[in-house]
């Protein structure tokens, strides 16, 4: 019966296969386009200034003299400070809405971390402002100033707005993106995995951590990196809270500014010169953040990937 | 069958109401410092001529000025005057029509918020890091009576470009020979002190929220959050509060040149605030399309007579008098079509 029959036809496959390939090459087509579209921009100034925009602290619209050193220090620095603070809470709240809370405590609080990701962030931002900017300068500030103003993090003056502040308000917005995704991944362990901890005898914390972590710590992992990604591009709640000062300061306590809100704050009022600096500085952030994600998969690769072999 | 009729009156019915409606739609770009009072003028404007429709985007000056260079708008708006360079650039001659006049003030949070005076100098030396507490001699000299805090001063400034830091750099740097050379006079600045907050609000919010802070927001911002407000000492002498008064008394004393390029910042005036702008909008001399060309030498006409009252509610100051019919007569000069 079934000589006589054709062979069944390929063309839809071929065609989804098609079209999901057009799909992905779009992708990639698009990053390398606003790529070049920044370059193109930023031409005049990378002639002009060349390496040294890099390296250069000045950012002077008044005399077009152009550098990127405080905006890169205080992408990175805030990014970082958003991590401190966002992956243990992150983490450990997937941890217990997974192995830990009661079935009725789930959904709401899932729930409510799913609309801590659908607040604007220029309402974040004016949050930040008016509440989370005053607490910081009458609580927050003087306390860690007055245990910990032995370290050079946490001396000068508590003005409120300041990296630590932006370090802050980032953190708040990536909790969401970071705790969702790996309480999706932390779901996804087989139960297999749990049982059989338990059978030989593991307690709970010890379950969670040989089971259930090692088997997750990769898709955590990239939970991270998602989180970083945005960490490394929000713009509207950082710049209202972080001071906006081009500078490198030792202090958490003094302002900053970061590459993302110095082409919002300065874009529109631009010209020439200063419009040039402007793409260059988003190329750089282009850049930056190309290769913090990169780092991020090399880190992951070489500390993740032995456990997940065993 | 009926009801095939009856959509078709409908439909003619639409059509005709349609055409008796035809809108206009003006489109506008530029400047953020007057942006309150425009927005109060195209929606009264509105109710004047139903016909013609305003669509502003308040981006910056400096956009506004490069998109009637591009002739991507109708007009432009801006709050420091086009340069030859960029007036080169255009394929048209560009009119400068001075709208209205409105004031930097500078603002601050004392405990008890007591009345201040201050000279020029004081302010810049303030702005460049040199004078950081609130008891310094400078101010406490201009002060007598006034009891003043040890604590430093925190400097708040703008940190997206705008008119109104164009407008107070530009004092500076009349003021004070060290600001002119070292900083400047820009939309946007090298700042040698203090905190940047976004836009008027985030300034006005900083300065309400935090002890010790001292900054330049527009005096509506400072009228709407009954904000404390210093009096500035002018040219003749005088210390002198910002209001709509001060500032038209710095337009009357200003000399205004024919294509109305000028600045009425350090005005001589003796009643005059010092810390004052004219904001423009931009216009083709010759307008290509004859009804939007008339439309706005008709908005334009009614903005900077009828509208005048309008803008005093808002805190801006309308022209004086005998400039404002110098203004009128350019404005006729505006060609429509051909």
């Amino acid at each position: 019966m079934a000589h006589g029959m054709k062979p069944p036809s390929r063309i839809g496959d071929t065609m989804f296969a098609g079209f999901t390939f057009l799909m992905a090459f779009t992708v990639l087509v698009l990053i390398c386009v606003v790529g070049w579209q920044l370059w193109a921009g930023a031409r005049l100034s990378i002639g002009k200034f060349g390496l040294h925009f890099l390296v250069s602290s000045d950012w002077d619209p008044g005399n077009d003299v152009y550098g990127a050193l405080p905006f890169i220090y205080g992408t990175l620095v805030s990014s970082l400070l958003a991590l401190l603070i966002a992956v243990p809470l992150s983490v450990a709240t997937a941890i217990y809405l997974t192995e830990l809370a009661p079935r009725w405590l789930r959904q709401p609080i899932i729930s409510l971390i799913e609309m801590l990701a659908a607040i604007p962030s220029v309402i974040l931002g004016l949050w930040g402002i008016f509440v989370m900017v005053p607490w910081l300068r009458v609580y927050v500030l003087p306390w860690l100033q007055h245990y910990f103003g032995w370290c050079p993090l946490f001396r000068g003056s508590t003005n409120g707005s300041c990296m630590l502040a932006g370090g802050m308000i980032i953190a708040i917005m990536i909790i969401p993106i970071i705790t969702s995704v790996s309480r999706e991944i932390l779901v996804s362990v087989p139960d297999l995995q749990r049982e059989a901890a338990y059978a030989l005898g593991a307690t709970r914390w010890e379950v969670t951590r040989i089971a259930v972590l090692s088997y997750a710590k990769r898709g955590i992992f990239g939970a991270i990196i998602l989180g970083l990604g945005r960490a490394l591009g929000e713009t509207m709640a950082v710049t209202m809270v972080i001071g906006n000062t081009p500078q490198i300061a030792a202090s958490l306590f003094a302002p900053g500014y970061t590459l993302a809100s110095v082409i919002a704050n300065e874009f529109a009022e631009a010209s020439d010169v200063c419009v040039q600096s402007l793409f260059e500085i988003g190329l750089v952030l282009f850049v930056v953040t190309i290769l913090v994600n990169l780092l991020a998969q090399m880190v992951l690769k070489t500390f993740a990937g032995a456990t997940v072999k065993q | 069958m009926n009801l095939s009729k009856a959509l078709a009156i409908l439909a003619a019915g639409t059509l005709a109401s349609g055409c008796a409606f035809a809108q206009l739609t003006m489109t506008g770009a530029g400047a953020t410092f007057p942006y309150p009072i425009y927005s109060r003028w195209f929606d009264e404007y509105a109710k004047v001529d139903p016909t013609v429709r305003f669509n502003y985007q308040s981006i910056g000056s400096g956009g506004g000025q490069k998109q009637i260079v591009a002739q991507t708008v109708d007009f432009g708006a801006t709050d420091g005057p086009m340069n030859d360079a960029s007036l080169a650039k255009a394929p048209g001659k560009i009119l400068h029509i001075p709208m209205v006049a409105g004031a930097v003030v500078l603002s601050y949070n004392l405990p008890g918020n007591p009345a201040l005076k201050l000279d020029g100098p004081t302010v810049a030396n303030i702005f460049l890091g040199k004078i950081t507490k609130w008891n310094d001699p400078a101010i406490a000299g201009q002060n007598p009576g006034v009891k003043l805090p040890e604590s430093d001063i925190i400097v708040v400034h703008r940190t997206d470009g705008s008119g109104t830091t164009y407008i107070f750099t530009d004092y500076l740097s009349k003021v004070s020979a060290e600001w002119k050379t070292e900083i400047g006079t820009n939309t946007a600045v090298r700042w040698p002190a203090g905190l940047g907050g976004k836009g008027n609000e985030g300034v006005s919010g900083q300065i309400q929220q935090t002890p010790g802070t001292f900054g330049y927001i527009e005096l509506i911002y400072a009228a709407q959050n009954k904000m404390a407000v210093a009096q500035i000492k002018n040219a003749a002498g005088n210390y002198i509060s910002p209001s709509t008064e001060t500032v038209t008394a710095a337009l009357s004393a200003a000399d205004v040149p024919e294509d109305f390029r000028f600045s009425i910042t350090n005005s001589t005036g003796t009643g005059a605030y010092p810390i004052s702008g004219v904001t423009w909008l931009l216009v083709y001399q010759k307008q290509e399309n004859a009804d939007k060309g008339k439309k706005l030498v008709e908005f334009l006409r009614w903005a900077l007579t009828r509208g005048a009252d309008l803008a005093r509610a808002l805190d801006y100051a309308p022209l004086p008098d005998a400039l404002r019919d110098r203004v009128l007569k350019r404005v006729s000069e505006i060609q429509s079509g051909g």
